[in-house]
């Protein structure tokens, strides 16, 4: 079958079984266009900006586990794309862009929307490639996907000059890969399941902290087994909410920064860390002088540079979680007599002791609306079962600590990066995976603001998600830190000329409301989540000094914490 | 410590900047960095010389290995190896100095390439210790320009480096 390229890049797509692009047409991209015009197999959401594109594609993938695709046009289409490809990057969240680019002559002469896409993104993408001629657009686009959603997955970009859009060859989609230099991912050694089990059964302070990685190999069943085989203790990071069922009496929380004192004050004493999937960023280790002093450590993760990067590890396995997981489960099973409970019941009285601290608890009774009572009943009016995309701030951490996840891929934020705007278009890319499910975007006025134009987006294609923001006049977490460490000069974090978000949601054709008695909160939730068919943005008029606690301040351990004053 | 890992990239554009790029993102130190082709003209082979403790190495390794379009690689320092600089010196050498200079080319087994009645360029190659030393010795002279091609090497054993497959 003869094509042009641009068909050959819309082909390519169905082959892979995509459904959804987001993108922005531009003048390199137009022949692409042209051909999504001309078939409706592939559907095209057109964002508002490309950098809302990024993120509805990765709220997309992160809500399914399939890659969101992405196409803009070169120049500042890529430019703006950046920012949300970055995103993914950070949380590896399998991901193609498709950028046009310039033609191929003019390329390296500074043509009208010229920038090296190749280069400015190569810092934040698995791979990328320049396509150099029309034979190469079906190979490279499979070799894109296979790259992005294997291994640790992430961004893949693939540059496509204008002119090579429009020329014409056999369009043969491959069946399968082969990359020399992309291996396989790698296995288990069984020794290793051996040794790292025995270290488990011997553990009396044992501690199972689980990360993105345990979402991304969908290993939430056998994480589930793993704990309860075992009775240890279990922690989640932010990226890795969900994984284990928030209400069971095993799991200790979220771990780090403004994680519960109990997570974090195990992690100081445990001495055994089963690490699963996670890569102890600095926002889990607090400082790394004197981070849990006795512990030994096993570390599973499918990416070996992760192993010994920041902690080192006594164990490493590299290999996929889930299957890694599963032969824990086998091993743990065969040796199912050589579990001794009593071996960790005194660590269990300790961590109680840390639990009654309540780390998380606020005042209840106050007149004004506090953040973490808008996320209490926000779980209470979803049953738990809303997908929750949050921006960046304040309100994500009160969203992370007061939602309460069951399931995994239903907690969608960007930990790794913290891309402010993010929320709504990624709530966007979640609604359009899962029409039916309610899907809330937990945000702030300032993050609100970042992507806001995609309000837009959302009338265009009846999006009905559930804008619940926080509303506290400031940039909240820059507040908290400017109140902790600079003195309470809050330098340019009071967030003046709002809005009048009511009637800008209005504007753009959906519902708002404002909502500013605690007394309020429940049925005004009740009622947004009652239409079903509507966007509607809930402004909560919140606590302007409200603060996430506890914290573990910069420079500062595990068993430092900051606790909430008491009254 | 120093390393030497030589690396075996596909011949792709674009290939040499990802792994300069990682160095400079990730604060690696480089001290220097060849590229050419090889026998296969599918790959090239770079070789990097870096320092750094083990740790550091084994990060190196592992995010060079991360790299889509590195095919293999080695730090062909764990073993017996054989490290070799090119370097070229432009200098002035008049009277008596040029028989010093004369002197020193032997000594190192250089080459001397006439430029003109008093300039002269001495070529060597050899590992960068012997380089240095070469260096020092024409210290006393006056040197114009100086090239080096930085290092590669080979492990002198019987392992051979090898695009996996």
């Amino acid at each position: 079958m003869q094509l042009s390229g641009a068909e050959i890049v819309v082909k390519s797509l169905e082959e892979e079984g995509v459904e959804f692009v987001f993108g922005y047409p531009g003048g390199a991209a137009l022949h692409i266009y042209d051909a999504f015009h001309r078939q409706d197999q592939v559907k095209h959401i057109l964002v508002r900006h490309e950098q809302g594109a990024t993120h509805a594609a990765d709220g997309y993938a992160r809500s399914t586990g399939k890659p969101g695709v992405v196409l803009v046009t070169s120049g500042p289409g890529i430019t703006n794309a950046i920012t949300g490809i970055a995103t993914a990057y950070m949380d590896s969240i399998p991901m193609v862009v498709l950028s046009g680019q310039v033609m191929k002559p003019l390329i390296g002469y500074d043509a009208f929307q010229e920038i090296d896409a190749v280069g400015i993104s190569r810092p934040c993408v698995k791979h990328n490639f320049l396509i150099q001629s029309v034979e190469e657009i079906a190979a490279t686009i499979k070799k894109a996907f296979h790259i992005a959603t294997t291994g640790r997955p992430g961004p893949v970009l693939v540059d496509i000059p204008k002119d090579i859009t429009a020329e014409v060859t056999e369009f043969l989609y491959p069946k399968s890969v082969e990359m020399r230099s992309y291996p396989p991912a790698p296995k288990a050694h069984p020794s290793e399941i051996v040794t790292a089990v025995e270290a488990m059964l011997n553990a009396k302070r044992p501690v199972i902290y689980t990360g993105g990685g345990v979402v991304l190999a969908h290993a939430q069943k056998e994480l589930s087994s793993f704990v309860k085989k075992l009775g240890f203790p279990c922690t989640n990071t932010l990226m890795g909410l969900g994984a284990y069922p928030h209400d069971d009496p095993l799991f200790i929380g979220m771990l780090g920064m403004h994680g519960t004192y109990e997570a974090n004050l195990a992690m100081h004493d445990s001495d055994l860390i089963i690490a699963l999937g996670a890569r102890f960023d600095d926002r889990i280790t607090g400082t790394l002088d004197g981070f849990a002093p006795h512990a030994k450590v096993i570390h599973v993760d499918i990416d070996p540079s992760v192993i010994d990067k920041n902690i080192k590890a006594d164990i490493a396995i590299v290999a996929d979680v889930k299957e890694v997981l599963e032969a824990f489960n086998q091993e743990i099973d065969r040796r199912i007599k050589d579990i001794n409970p009593s071996l960790v019941s005194d660590w269990w009285g300790q961590i109680q002791e840390w639990r009654s601290v309540n780390s998380y608890g606020y005042d209840e009774d106050s007149k004004i609306i506090k953040p973490q009572y808008v996320v209490q009943k926000l779980h209470e009016v979803t049953g738990g079962e809303a997908y929750v995309t949050s921006d960046v701030g304040q309100h994500q951490m009160f969203a992370a600590q007061f939602y309460g996840f069951s399931d995994t891929h239903k907690w969608i934020n960007s930990g790794g990066l913290g891309t402010m705007g993010f929320g709504l278009p990624a709530a966007m890319g979640v609604k359009i995976a899962h029409p039916d499910a309610d899907v809330a975007c937990i945000t702030g006025e300032g993050s609100i603001q970042m992507c806001i134009q995609e309000l837009a987006t959302c009338q265009q294609y009846k999006l009905p998600v559930k804008i619940i923001s926080l509303n506290n006049r400031y940039l909240g977490m820059v507040r908290q830190w400017q109140e902790f460490s600079y003195e309470k000069r809050y330098s340019n974090s009071y967030m003046d000329s709002l809005p009048d978000f009511v009637a800008l949601a209005e504007a753009y054709g959906h519902v708002g409301m404002q909502i500013d008695k605690p007394g309020d909160v429940e049925g005004a939730l009740k009622e947004a989540f009652a239409m079903k068919d509507r966007l509607v943005f809930m402004d909560f008029i919140t606590d302007q000094k409200e603060n996430v606690y506890p914290m573990i301040e910069s420079g500062k351990g595990h068993h430092e914490m900051r606790l909430r004053p008491a009254k | 410590m120093r390393h030497i890992i030589s690396v075996l990239l596909e011949n792709e554009s674009g290939a040499l900047s990802r792994v300069s790029g990682l160095f400079s993102a990730r604060g690696y130190n480089i001290e220097s960095l060849t590229v050419a082709p090889t026998n296969d003209a599918t790959l090239s082979r770079m070789t990097i010389v870096t320092t750094g403790d083990d740790r550091k190495i084994d990060q190196i390794e592992k995010h060079l290995n991360k790299l889509v379009d590195v095919a293999a690689l080695q730090d062909i320092t764990i073993g017996s190896h054989l490290e070799r600089e090119v370097v070229l010196v432009k200098l002035l050498a008049q009277g008596q100095e040029k028989a010093d200079l004369e002197k020193i080319v032997d000594a190192f087994n250089a080459s001397l390439i006439t430029v003109s009645g008093s300039q002269f360029i001495v070529e060597m190659s050899g590992s960068s210790e012997k380089v240095d030393e070469l260096l020092k010795s024409l210290n006393r002279l006056t040197v114009f320009e100086l090239a080096r091609s930085g290092v590669t090497g080979l492990s002198s054993d019987e392992t051979v480096l090898t695009a996996q497959s």
